[in-house]
């Protein structure tokens, strides 16, 4: 333990994400030995984004005003909305520049285990955004990994009584990544690649009613065979006697 | 040249993985259930699209790993798909609910008793694994395995014979801190009462009978999932974040 000041910097530098107790001690002292200059101008920047940047009324990326710059930019297509996670991914898709619609940040993807579900996210924002009839496509951005799948999955199924064309980003972007990490050229070719995952038969419905489901990537699942077990997981003869132990080819018809 | 004692040992398992967390810039923690004991392990790059990794770890995976004994953590070096339920139980949302909160209860019971493990790990397979087949309602499935994980845990209720004097059944009174039915003559004040079907639907979900249990109608299943809840709750100290996003149909 250090004494007060610094060890509250170490304290408050160690909070941020993906700085452990060592980079931040580390952080603290650059800051200790640094030009008192360069530190103020750091401790203002911190303040001015503070007290300047927040988040627009219309889509929640970030911006300096109520609304802001792709919002407010009369040149861009108001038909289109692609739908990120968070508002560095509109960043990444603006530097590909092969979007030239609006945006809608969700604020996260749904995670339970870390307490976030559809409430927590900007959807319901969303919904009474596309009571607006120009909009006429969706394209769903979400990271590919698992949290950004299931959130497109809620997505599609929440939507899709809408009756507006629903696409998702495809190829390219092998599951399990971040988007921001996407390079350019992969991030592009996934907008022109992106695939319809959800158009409703009925146009113009109240949303939150449940569709059915597209599943076009996932091939259909076989009927259980009841008490079926394998060698490989030996039934447990008081608790499991009856969940259906898999198959041990599961994966290979599970794999994209 | 010497690595001066400090050899890094490595070790290879099969594992469920349970969650993820971000770590860093591009790394994440990977909490691995394998039939040992849960492991806390990194992965390196794996949320880089580069990675190959990564579809490989997420939540849900029954995997065969390679990992590297850390002075903290582990390191995944390697992993293989065994089961890809991650993949098949995303496009189902209610079952994507359903699978988060049967790891996050699994991770709960294990860190108050390891012992059973390999049991555990053999019940959260075989929950995955039906869920993944979409051939039962996941609220039942969700259900079945909260009252199985307890029962592995040393609290397996009763919805026969009289919890407290074995009398056999049935029995019209429950109560839950109890852990099932109780006779006319044993039942304590704070007993309920619920209906017959809904003790038989409890029995069906405890054996695992899923005829029985797709016979059972929405009045009997609301009333069981509260119960079943309760008895998690009475059982566990902390409470289950993720069965508040449990979407039932
Ligand atoms: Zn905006
Ligand atoms: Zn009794």
């Amino acid at each position: 333990m250090y004494e007060g000041a610094v060890q509250e910097l170490i304290d408050e530098l160690g909070r941020l994400p993906g700085i452990g107790p060592k980079s931040a001690q580390r952080i603290a002292f650059h800051i200790l030995d640094a030009d008192a200059e360069d530190m103020t101008r750091l401790a203002a920047s911190i303040q001015l984004v503070k007290e300047k940047v927040k988040f627009c009324e219309i889509c929640f990326n970030i911006s300096e005003q109520d609304t802001c710059a792709i919002c407010r930019d009369e040149r861009r297509e108001g038909s289109m909305i692609c739908i990120v996670e968070e508002s560095k991914d509109v960043l990444a898709i603006e530097r590909t520049r092969a979007f030239g619609g609006r945006y809608h940040v969700l604020g996260g993807s749904i995670n339970p285990l870390a307490g976030v579900g559809p409430e927590q996210l900007h959807i319901r924002e969303l919904v009474t955004r596309l009571a607006d009839d120009s909009i006429t496509e969706l394209i769903l951005a979400t990271d590919p990994n698992l949290e950004g799948e299931a959130t497109a999955v809620y997505l599609v199924r929440a939507l899709a009584p809408l009756g507006i064309k629903i696409t998702r980003l495809a190829s390219g972007l092998p599951v399990g990544g971040d988007l921001e990490y996407a390079d350019e050229v992969t991030l592009a070719r996934a907008f022109e690649g992106r695939r319809v995952a959800g158009r409703a038969a009925a146009p113009q419905v109240a949303p939150q009613l449940p569709a059915p489901e597209p599943r076009t990537e996932v091939p259909a699942r076989g009927k259980p065979e009841a008490g079926e077990s394998t060698s490989d997981h030996p039934v447990d003869a008081q608790t499991q006697q009856r969940f259906v132990v898999p198959e041990m080819d599961d994966h290979r018809s599970a794999t994209r | 040249m010497s690595r001066s004692g400090f050899a890094s040992k490595s070790y290879r398992t099969r594992g469920i993985v349970l969650r993820t967390h971000k770590l860093g810039e591009a790394d994440r923690i990977i909490t691995l259930l394998t039939p040992n004991g849960i492991v806390r392990a990194v992965a390196k790059g794996v949320r880089r699209t580069t990675s190959r990794l990564g579809a490989t770890l997420e939540p849900f995976m029954e995997v065969e790993a390679q990992l590297v004994m850390g002075r903290n953590l582990d390191i995944v070096s390697q992993a293989q798909l065994r089961h890809a339920y991650g993949q098949l139980l995303v496009a189902d949302y209610p079952s994507y609910t359903v699978a988060n909160a049967m790891v996050e209860i699994a991770e709960k019971l294990l860190e108050a008793d390891s012992d059973s493990t390999l049991r555990q790990y053999r019940l959260l397979h075989g929950a995955l694994a039906l869920l993944s087949k979409l051939a039962v309602e996941p609220g039942a499935v969700l259900d079945s395995y909260i009252l199985r994980a307890l029962s592995i845990a040393g609290w397996a209720p009763s919805f026969t014979s009289c919890v407290r004097c074995g009398k056999p059944g049935p029995h019209e009174a429950l109560h839950v801190q109890l852990g099932g039915v109780v006779c006319a003559d044993c039942r304590p004040s704070g007993s309920l009462s619920p209906h017959p079907v809904t003790i038989q639907y409890l029995q069906a979900l405890l054996e695992g009978d899923w005829d029985a249990v797709a016979l059972a109608g929405p009045r009997a299943r609301k009333q069981a999932a509260e119960i079943v809840a309760n008895y998690l709750q009475w059982h566990l100290e902390r409470a289950v974040k993720s069965l508040r996003h449990v979407e039932r149909s």
